[in-house]
């Protein structure tokens, strides 16, 4: 089992440095990252933006019945469920919900890829597959996933105020109030370190399942599970550890 | 030229090749012929580099191919060009991209010559006006002549061809082993083809090695298959008895 684990990760090592050498042709890499940018940031904001509206609408009515008799101020609630929309929600449950959507699909394309020997095809041609396959969907994911988690983190605080303020439980401007309420700038930091490392996890952990498939479509289908499995395991693992560094 | 020596290769346990020897020719079609499981696919793809061997060495005009870096690697590759058993064309891309990838890739060409050129290569082998399908709108044979385009459009110094006519109409799989044929003379290209189409071995067999259990079982060229006292060859190539009838008649008209 151990052996087995080291295994895999020297060979993930190995696959990354072939994947980050020089391009052999600039505008082809170029054409393929606008694509995967275009499929990983167009392809995910509906589902993102849906999972966040809740996010922050939960948040908010759960802080709402927490604080509920206690001595804590209601505007606490604009400020809690911004914090934790920066924090924590946007860029954890969005990548975790990215490797769902966005890994198992990378890993599927490229397993497939493999299987129907495009990419043994492509090396007889002369190109650096790993570069060429893997690499675009990797810069891709590290310019769009930034901005996903972004675009996360708003909606969540306006799921927030849509839970919370039409339906009377405290008005716009005390939600307001909590929005500016002390606020951390390093948390922010913190949030973008967290999407980039979580976006390098999930696109070169999912390629490297892919990459490698062997065999049939019960391979290509456990591939695309151990996937999301291994990349979601793998996010929530540095995000405990980004959290213990980054805050201590 | 394309020289191989004292190739093994294993799988686990299971020992697919057993010492393999032999060169293959310019200008001329090279058969690696055998029984399905064999080790055909297997050879052709330690001749390309896909696959390492267990041992053994391969050379492309004198030049060790597995002690050569990555870069040097994809250098010999870009003369290399090779047709898949399934085809393998990219299926999100037109047969105009298809073709064009290598272009694409590593020429320095304008949009319009690179089109030239993706037409001459479909004229080339009998398929004009088929670029803008997509691979899952051709039928299988146009499949194979698509992917044979594509192997040439670089104008390769070796072909490779793994199984080129399995699963076409005899008739079409003659067409297909003709235009390989072409090709290579007019260009004179090293030529490997992978077959267990007696037919292909009959029409286009220069130089033909034949693998059985691992061995290089028997050489030689389609005038000599006929003649053969070799019993396992015999019962690869002249496998039903009508053939068998053939054969004999053929032999007693070529003695008379
Ligand atoms: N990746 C692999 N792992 C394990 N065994 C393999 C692998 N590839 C091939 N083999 C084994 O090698 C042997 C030869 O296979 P190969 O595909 O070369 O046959 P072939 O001569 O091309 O047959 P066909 O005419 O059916 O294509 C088979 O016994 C196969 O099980
Ligand atoms: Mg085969």
């Amino acid at each position: 089992m151990n052996i087995n684990l080291l295994y895999h990760f020297g060979r993930y090592i190995l696959l990354l440095k072939q994947a980050f050498s020089k391009p052999e042709n600039w505008s082809m890499y170029w054409k393929e990252t606008l694509r995967q940018m275009n499929d990983i940031g167009i392809g995910s904001i509906v589902i993102v933006a849906l999972i966040s509206v809740f996010m922050g609408a939960v948040a908010a009515v759960q802080f709402a019945y927490q604080l509920d008799g206690t001595l804590v101020p209601r505007w606490y609630i604009g400020y809690i469920v911004r914090d934790l929309a920066i924090i924590e929600s946007a860029p954890t449950i969005t990548c975790l919900v990215l490797a769902g959507k966005v890994g198992s699909n990378m890993a599927a394309e490229l397993g497939g890829m493999r299987q129907k020997e495009h990419i043994d095809a492509m090396e007889i041609m002369g190109v650096n597959t790993a570069n060429y396959l893997i690499t675009p969907k990797v810069v891709a994911a590290l310019v769009v996933i930034p901005l996903l988690v972004t675009l996360s983190a708003y909606i969540a605080i306006g799921g927030g105020y849509l839970a919370t303020v039409p339906t009377g439980q405290i008005t716009a401007d005390e939600y307001a109030r909590g929005l500016r309420a002390f606020f951390i700038e390093f948390n922010v930091t913190m949030m973008y370190v967290k999407s980039f490392v979580f976006a390098f996890i999930l696109t070169t952990v999912s390629c490297f399942q892919g990459y490698y498939v062997q065999g049939g479509s019960i391979e290509l289908g456990k591939a695309s599970t151990n996937a999301v499995v291994f990349s979601n395991i793998l996010i929530l693992l540095a995000d405990y550890l980004l959290a213990v560094l980054l805050t201590s | 030229m394309i020289r191989a020596e004292n190739i093994f290769k294993s799988f686990d346990d299971n020992e697919v090749l057993k010492g393999i020897s032999m060169e293959f020719l310019p200008g001329k079609t090279n058969l690696i012929i055998g029984r399905s499981g064999a080790g055909k696919t297997v050879f052709l793809k330690i001749l390309v580099g896909l696959i390492s061997p267990t041992s053994g060495k391969v050379y492309y005009d004198d030049v060790d191919f597995f002690s050569l870096d990555k870069k040097q690697i994809r250098e010999i590759r870009m003369q290399v060009g090779m047709l898949f058993q399934g085809s393998a064309l990219f299926d999100s891309m037109t047969v105009e991209e298809n073709i064009r990838f290598p272009l694409d890739m590593f020429s320095g060409m304008t949009l319009a010559e690179k089109h030239d050129r993706v037409n001459w290569c479909l004229e080339r082998v009998n398929l004009p006006g088929v670029n803008d399908k997509y691979p899952s709108e051709i039928s299988g044979g146009m499949q194979k002549r698509v992917g044979i385009a594509r192997a040439i459009v670089l104008s390769p110094k070796y072909l490779f061809c793994d199984e080129p006519n399995s699963g076409l109409d005899p008739r079409t799989a003659l067409l297909i082993d003709e235009l390989i044929q072409d090709i290579t003379y007019e260009h004179n290209i090293t030529t490997i083809i992978n077959t267990h189409d007696m037919n292909s071995v009959m029409e286009i067999g220069d130089n033909i090695a034949f693998l059985h259990q691992g061995h290089l079982a028997w050489r030689g060229n389609k005038d000599q298959v006929l003649e053969t006292e070799s019993e396992e060859l015999k019962s690869f190539i002249f496998a039903s008895p009508f053939l068998q009838r053939l054969r004999t008649q053929a032999l007693a008209a070529k003695n008379q």
